[in-house]
């Protein structure tokens, strides 16, 4: 299969590999997809006090797009806020990929990935609201 | 020059072109790759064969995903006859009377699993009876085939004509244009047929490779099952260096369909004429035929007899087409024609290829001549 | 000596043509060009003899009757002919068939046309380790049984079914066995003599020889009758018509004369160079072998690297040119059906490679693949969120995934 130039580029030099410590309140974790699926992908998101992601770190089980795909949105998700982080959207992911149809599914699982991430972090922050 | 062993024989095999052998070493060797790998040497391999694909397309003008690629004329005739049958239930199948054994064998395989199979005859020429087709054609009948140009008398056939009448009787047509390839004008899109048959071997190509041209909107089965190359239709590795060749032999064709001809004819004609002189019977010589193919007969004279003799003086001619070489009958083709027995008996085929010269046919002659002349003789005794 | 990339260990996609064996090819693509089947001058006669002393070599390495072997355009084409063949030929004594969830597409899918003709088959699966347990076998034969096929070696895992047990046990039942060779020839000594086999495909392109040519066994005591699939001239005897390639049948005879004369040598320096590769990749945590390890060819390793995904594992590696799973599976992303029949879950079957050590693979591009590979699994694991999960001690079968 030809991958694009971007893919192998994240695939040969991915961006902000690496773990976060999940039980920092300021850290959203989102894990997507499934082993027998071919495809696992974990990302973390840390926010500061004013609610902007400064950090974004992931881990991917999965074929050259996935790695690539979550590469690309640690990239993207820094500097957002939570709100427009959850606008992103896999048909920019496959696009800037230039993703085939067959990889579609790569952009999708990373786009959940986020809106994972984004959901677990808005619930610990509920939770410390109510505490 | 004259030289040893010369070759008249060109519509059983031919010999590769240099250039087709150059273009395929590369893929015996260190292009080794199977293209279903997806590695590089896979990916070499596979790209090598679209390449061909295209090659093969542009040489019949058909489009590229209309080719498949097969080991041969043969398997690509069955594919045709057997794979779109069983996607019919049991019908008609119409072939014409002087089609090749792998056109006709399959045919009589569909008749043991009940189907009608209809001959269409030809007039004493040697072409098929167009008038004869819309009668045959019915709603019980789902294809046709006839051939393009007979390997034995070289006789063109109307096959434009045909596709016409079995597209407006819904009927799918196929055609082997196994030896009209290199040799005429084969154009896929103007026959307007379904499915046409090509071979490597007959155009300077190496032998193992072929390929049925296929309309898409038909359906049909494989008769090769297992890992799906050729989008299913033809399982098995694919034979990259002789489809590499096939393709490079199908550039080539393009490049001197007319360079072939304006050789070829006069020295067809050269041969006629002296054959003539010989008082030799030329088969389908008032109709139009492959240019290099002369297919006659001397009365009283066995075919066998004298293709034999002409071998010992080094001239490889056929007395019929390869594969019946085995069998002692006369050709069918004569027969479908109402060619006399033993008439048919005496049969010979030239097929002249790019390599033979008028020096060879004059060489011939002479060799004919005093052969023709010594059989007479000993028949005279005989009797 | 440097080593130069990519370096193919897929010898069992296909393998290079032997320059011995392109030699005595050529001048059956140029001066010799005759079609054999011409009867009536020496062109044809010369094509003849060479296709007939092929045959010889070709029986020779499996010591067979060289009428007994019947060209075809490969080992796929074979199969089909034997499968399709025997069945409908024998149909009248019965319509049941067995072989094995293992074998190769070109047997499994001709089987399953016979299904939808109105045939029944059983699929056995084999043991964990790949081979087919006799019993089993055993158990799945009934009256109506008229052929069995199993192949000698699998594609794949490389494992050595027990022919001449299952083929005994046909002979017992009067069931038609049929024998897939294709990845045998020159790894495995194959004599049809002892063997009770009556049909046995063969391939060149897996032993040296030039794609697009096979060949079928068709035993003639006692006599295997076969119904024709291919319709012509009736060339080989009207098993199979169509003008045979000379060149490739001279090919494949010289391709099977050197693996008959070099195949011990030559097995025994490629199960060393396998050995190296094995304890090699084994130096790294978390890899399995897949199918036995003794009853098995010397030149393949099909192995599994668990926490890595197969398809990133085969982009990591490019410089190494091997399979994940069969090359003619490999276009889609299902993983390997062989390993699946295995019992191996779909991750460690995904992340399975298969490497085919050959004629010109030297023990350089052996520890090159070795430092490749513990370099490139690291990086991968070092990715590998399943990985990190591993190493906290978390059970990984126990996890709820999000799948979707």
């Amino acid at each position: 299969m030809a991958y694009s130039d971007k893919v192998l580029d994240h695939y040969e030099n991915p961006r902000n590999v690496g773990s976060l410590d999940k039980s920092d309140p300021h850290v959203g974790t989102g894990m997507v997809g499934a082993p027998a699926c071919g495809d696992v992908m974990k990302l973390q998101i840390k926010v500061n006090d004013s609610g902007i992601i400064e950090d974004a770190k992931f881990k991917t089980y999965g074929c050259g797009s996935a790695i690539a795909s979550s590469s690309l949105v640690t990239e993207w998700l820094k500097g957002k806020s939570l709100d427009e982080a959850a606008q992103i959207k896999n048909s920019a992911i496959a696009e800037e990929l230039a993703l085939p149809p067959v990889k579609i599914h790569c952009s999708v699982l990373a786009e959940d990935a986020i809106k994972a991430a984004v959901a677990d972090l808005k619930a610990k922050q509920t939770d410390k609201e109510v505490a | 020059m004259i030289g040893t062993n010369i070759y008249f024989d060109h519509n059983a095999t031919t010999a590769l072109d240099a250039a087709v052998l150059e273009a395929m070493l590369p893929f015996m060797t260190q292009q080794h790759g199977n293209p279903t790998s997806r590695h590089s040497f896979g990916r070499h391999a596979r790209s090598a064969i679209e390449r061909a694909r295209e090659q093969v397309a542009n040489a019949v003008n058909a489009h590229p995903s209309q080719v498949i690629f097969t080991s041969g004329g043969t398997e690509a005739n069955n594919l045709a006859i057997t794979g779109i049958a069983s996607c019919y239930g049991i019908s008609q199948i119409v072939t014409s009377a002087i089609e090749h054994p792998c056109v006709h064998r399959p045919s009589l395989a569909m008749k043991q699993r009940g189907w009608k199979h209809s001959l269409l005859g030809v007039n004493e020429s040697g072409m098929v009876r167009t008038d004869q087709l819309g009668a045959l054609l019915n709603t019980e009948t789902s294809i046709a085939s006839v051939m393009l140009a007979n390997n034995e008398t070289g006789v063109m056939q109307p096959v434009a004509e045909l596709a016409e009448i079995a597209r407006r009787h819904g009927v799918t047509m196929h055609t082997d244009a196994v030896q009209a390839l290199g040799k005429v004008k084969v154009d896929f899109a103007e026959l307007n047929v379904h499915a046409m048959t090509l071979s490597s071997h007959k155009i300077n190509g190496p032998q193992g490779a072929g390929a049925l041209i296929l309309d898409k909107r038909i359906d049909i089965q494989p008769i090769i099952h297992g890992g799906g190359q050729e989008r299913g239709l033809r399982s098995g590795t694919e034979n990259v260096a002789a489809i590499v060749g096939f393709g490079a032999a199908c550039e080539l064709i393009q490049a001197r369909l007319s360079q072939h001809d304006s050789h070829i004819r006069p020295l067809r004609q050269r041969l006629e004429n002296g054959l003539n002189k010989l008082g030799a019977v030329i088969f389908g010589a008032t109709v139009e035929r492959l240019p290099n193919t002369s297919f006659f007969a001397f009365n009283e004279i066995d075919g066998e007899t004298l293709v034999m003799a002409l071998d010992r003086r080094e001239f490889a001619v056929a007395s019929g087409s390869a594969c019946s070489s085995d069998s002692a009958e006369p050709s069918s083709t004569l027969l479908a024609m109402g060619v006399e027995h033993d008439l048919a008996k005496g049969a010979v085929r030239v097929s002249l290829g790019m390599q033979n010269s008028r020096e060879q046919i004059d060489a011939f002659l002479a060799v004919l001549e005093h052969e023709v002349t010594r059989l007479r003789q000993l028949t005279a005794i005989a009797v | 000596m440097s080593v130069k990339t990519p370096i193919y260990l897929d010898y069992s996609a296909t393998t290079p043509v032997d320059a011995r064996v392109a030699e005595k090819m050529i001048p059956y693509l140029t001066e010799h060009f005759g079609n054999p089947a011409s009867r009536s001058h020496s062109f044809g006669w010369v094509a003849e003899k060479a296709v007939e002393n092929a045959r010889e070599e070709v029986a020779k390495l499996v010591n067979a009757d060289p009428r007994e072997i019947i060209w075809t355009s490969g080992a796929t084409e074979s199969n089909n002919l034997a499968i399709k063949g025997a069945a409908h030929f024998y149909s009248g004594k019965g319509k049941h068939i067995i072989t094995v969830q293992t074998e190769h597409k070109a047997v499994i899918d001709p089987v399953r046309e016979l299904e939808r003709l109105g045939f029944e088959a059983t699929f056995l699966q084999p043991e964990p380790n790949g081979l087919v347990d006799i019993e089993k076998f055993k158990a799945a034969i009934r009256p109506d049984t008229v052929l069995a096929s199993v192949m000698l070696v699998n594609n794949e895992i490389g494992v050595i079914q027990d022919i001449e047990a299952i083929g005994n046990l046909c002979r017992e039942h009067g069931i038609i066995f049929h024998v897939d060779s294709a990845q045998a020839t020159g790894k495995v000594a194959i004599d049809l003599e002892i063997l009770p086999v009556d049909l046995m495909s063969f391939s060149a392109h897996k032993t040296y020889g030039p794609k697009g040519i096979g060949a079928l066994y068709v035993r003639r005591k006692p006599r295997v009758r076969l119904e024709a699939q291919m319709h012509g001239g009736g060339h080989e005897r009207g098993l199979r018509s169509g003008t045979l390639a000379t060149h490739q049948i001279v090919g494949m005879g010289e391709a099977f004369r050197i693996a008959r004369e070099e195949m011990e040598l030559e097995n025994a320096r490629i199960r060393r160079l396998r050995d190296r590769l094995l304890n090699g990749l084994q130096e790294i945590d978390e890899v399995y072998v897949n199918g036995d390890l003794k009853q098995r060819v010397p030149h393949n390793l099909n192995i599994s690297f668990n926490f890595v995904e197969g398809e990133s594992l085969i982009m990591a590696v490019k410089d190494i040119a091997v399979s994940s799973g069969s090359a003619c599976t490999s276009a889609s992303l299902e993983p390997s059906y062989v390993l699946r029949a295995l019992g191996r879950s779909d991750e460690l079957a995904h992340s399975s490679i298969r490497f085919s050590i050959g004629r010109f693979t030297s023990e350089e591009d052996i520890d090159y693949t070795v430092a490749l590979m513990k370099s490139k699994i690291g990086k991968l694991r070092e990715l590998s969120p399943l990985w990190e999960m591993h190493l906290e001690g978390i059970d990984l079968s126990k996890v709820e995934w999000a799948a979707h």
